[in-house]
């Protein structure tokens, strides 16, 4: 009997699949299909201080082996999400779940991470950090050490569940900023999450999505999501979630061997519904043919 | 929502770039009519979404435009491939609403849906019209799949070479009609809302990430709040739609 058991900062999960913010909603959708129970966790919607319905459509733009997207953090706010999903959640769902929490100004991220971390089965908050600053001139909180550890410390400041911070790869030295991330006090880190990318449509000779740009993701970005992990991991002593393009219970070998404590599955939820299911049932198989009894003794092996 | 692997019984061409399959297979997920499904294709990460032209117990066929790389690899397979599919998505029509003369206004490769609609609505014993609008005569296509369920079908065409020349809504004026169930191009429908005496339902198409309500990829605005053209439409009220 292997054990896919890990631990996150306290919170122990049957396994390290996660599906990812924004590609699993609330979880009822997936809960018509499969008992999500067998989940580790999962992230749920990006939520803000106020409701967003996001970018202009067109949304979703098709790549090799992934997708472009510009949601733009559609969600209903902090309140409705408390007051509404959250109860609709806890009827499918019976475990922990991760808090994913975005905002606009560090006002908005204390706003919303207080209330948030009132709520009973959050279990780990999730602050994605890659959204543009409206008070420092549009800059992503990401793309700076400064800027991202002034989150985490604002957001430490009013929270008693563990914080991990979500990173942006469009940065030039993510190892820095999750270092500071870790000095403001960060209980582990979430990365990564989408590349800048765009198409542009040879019939309209215009970008495919309404907001020119967006978030690629996909099984291309995954060699970049294990280049990252792996640097990063050999910067800080706080566990790693790591993400991106992961699609197979091998690749959540190899993310882990790069460093990560537990994983989160994106992209591959939106073309297969059953695809964490699939990878949970494929983890143990996976694991006895490379000799892996313990996920535990994986983690950071690659190093 | 199911996942079913459908094997191919035909894929025929009808004009020159559209084409209909015939799909065997699970089909108990599929619970209205305007519903689609979700193909995934070798090569391509997202699904394509298509409606679905008719279905019965065992069987569904789709009648599908080449647009782009996806549906072109999709009209080379044969009988006998496979095909990975999402089935029963979206909300699909509402028919008790219909009265006894509902009209169904297909308008290109919006056509399709309008048939399996026209198909159940007369099998309740409602008198169909049906309004199908083309560019051209070589265009023209399921015409006769109307005639043979027992519709009323008018066709109209822009240039007039077969039937009532102009768009559908020049056939619309003179149909005496209950309510209308309508898919097609953006401007096809915003003319049918506007120039339609009664209450009616409008299929709309979106770029689709998931195509099962999960990504927020398709939302849209309406006067009932924000949507998923995927999950809480395709299709949308009337009186609910903001232009």
């Amino acid at each position: 009997m292997v054990n896919t058991k890990v631990n996150l900062s306290g919170l122990v999960l049957d396994n390290p699949v996660i599906p990812a913010s924004g590609t699993f909603g609330f979880g009822y959708e997936f809960a018509e299909l499969y008992d999500i129970n067998i989940l580790g966790s999962f992230s749920f919607k990006g939520t803000t201080k106020d409701p967003r319905f996001g970018n202009p459509t067109p949304r979703i733009a098709e790549c090799y082996s992934g997708m472009i997207n510009s949601v733009g953090l559609q969600n209903p706010g902090v309140d409705k999400v408390i007051s509404e999903e959250l109860p609709k959640l806890k009827k499918c769902f019976n475990k922990p779940v991760v808090a994913n929490i975005s905002g606009f100004s560090l006002d908005e991220y204390v706003y919303t991470c207080e209330k948030i971390d009132k709520e009973e089965q959050v279990g780990i908050i999730e602050v994605n950090i890659s959204c543009p600053n409206v008070h420092g001139g549009g800059m992503s909180f990401g793309t700076s050490a400064e800027s991202a550890a002034d989150v985490t410390k604002a957001v430490k400041s009013v929270t008693t569940k563990p914080v991990y911070i979500k990173l942006s790869p469009n940065v030039t030295d993510i190892v820095s900023i999750a270092k500071a991330c870790e000095e403001a006090g960060a209980d582990g880190i979430s990365m990564i999450n989408t590349l800048m990318g765009m198409r542009i449509d040879l019939k309209t000779k215009k970008p495919v999505v309404a907001n020119k740009s967006g978030g690629y993701s996909g099984p291309a970005i995954f060699p970049v999501a294990v280049s990252m992990v792996y640097k990063v991991y050999e910067a800080v002593n706080i566990p790693i979630i790591g993400m991106g393009g992961i699609s197979t219970a091998e690749n959540v070998i190899e993310m882990m061997l790069a460093g990560a404590t537990a994983i989160e599955v994106g992209a591959a939820n939106l073309i297969d519904p059953f695809a964490c299911k699939k990878i949970i049932e494929n983890l143990p198989v996976a694991m006895a043919k490379y000799g892996i009894n313990d996920l535990n003794d994986i983690i950071g092996g690659a190093h | 929502m199911k996942n079913v692997i459908y094997t191919i019984t035909s894929n025929e061409k009808l004009t020159e770039n559209v084409f209909k399959m015939v799909l065997s297979g699970d089909t108990s997920a599929v619970t209205a009519s305007g519903q689609f499904i979700n193909i995934q294709l070798a090569g391509h990460y997202l699904r394509r979404p298509i409606s679905i032209f008719d279905c019965n117990d065992n069987e569904l066929s789709i009648i599908y435009k080449v647009v782009g790389v996806g549906t072109e690899q999709m009209s080379k397979m044969k009988a006998g491939e496979q095909l990975d599919c999402l089935v029963g998505l979206g909300n699909g029509f509402d028919l008790s609403v219909s009265g006894d003369k509902p009209v169904v206004i297909g308008g290109g490769v919006g056509v399709p849906p309008m048939f399996y609609l026209a198909k159940k609505l007369i099998a309740e014993g409602k008198s169909v019209t049906a309004i199908l609008g083309f560019n051209k005569a070589d265009e023209i296509f399921c015409k006769e799949d109307f005639e043979a369920i027992g519709a009323k079908v008018i066709v109209a065409t822009a240039d007039g070479s077969v039937g009532v020349k102009g768009f559908v809504t020049d056939a619309l004026k003179d149909v005496d009609y209950t309510y209308f169930y309508t898919c097609g191009p953006e401007p096809m429908l915003k003319a049918v809302y506007n120039n339609s005496s009664t209450s009616g339902q409008l299929s709309f198409e979106e770029r689709m990430g998931c195509g099962f309500g999960a990504c927020m990829g398709c939302s849209c605005k309406t006067k009932y709040g924000n949507k998923r053209i995927c999950k809480d439409g395709p299709v949308l009220v009337k009186e609910e739609i903001i232009w």
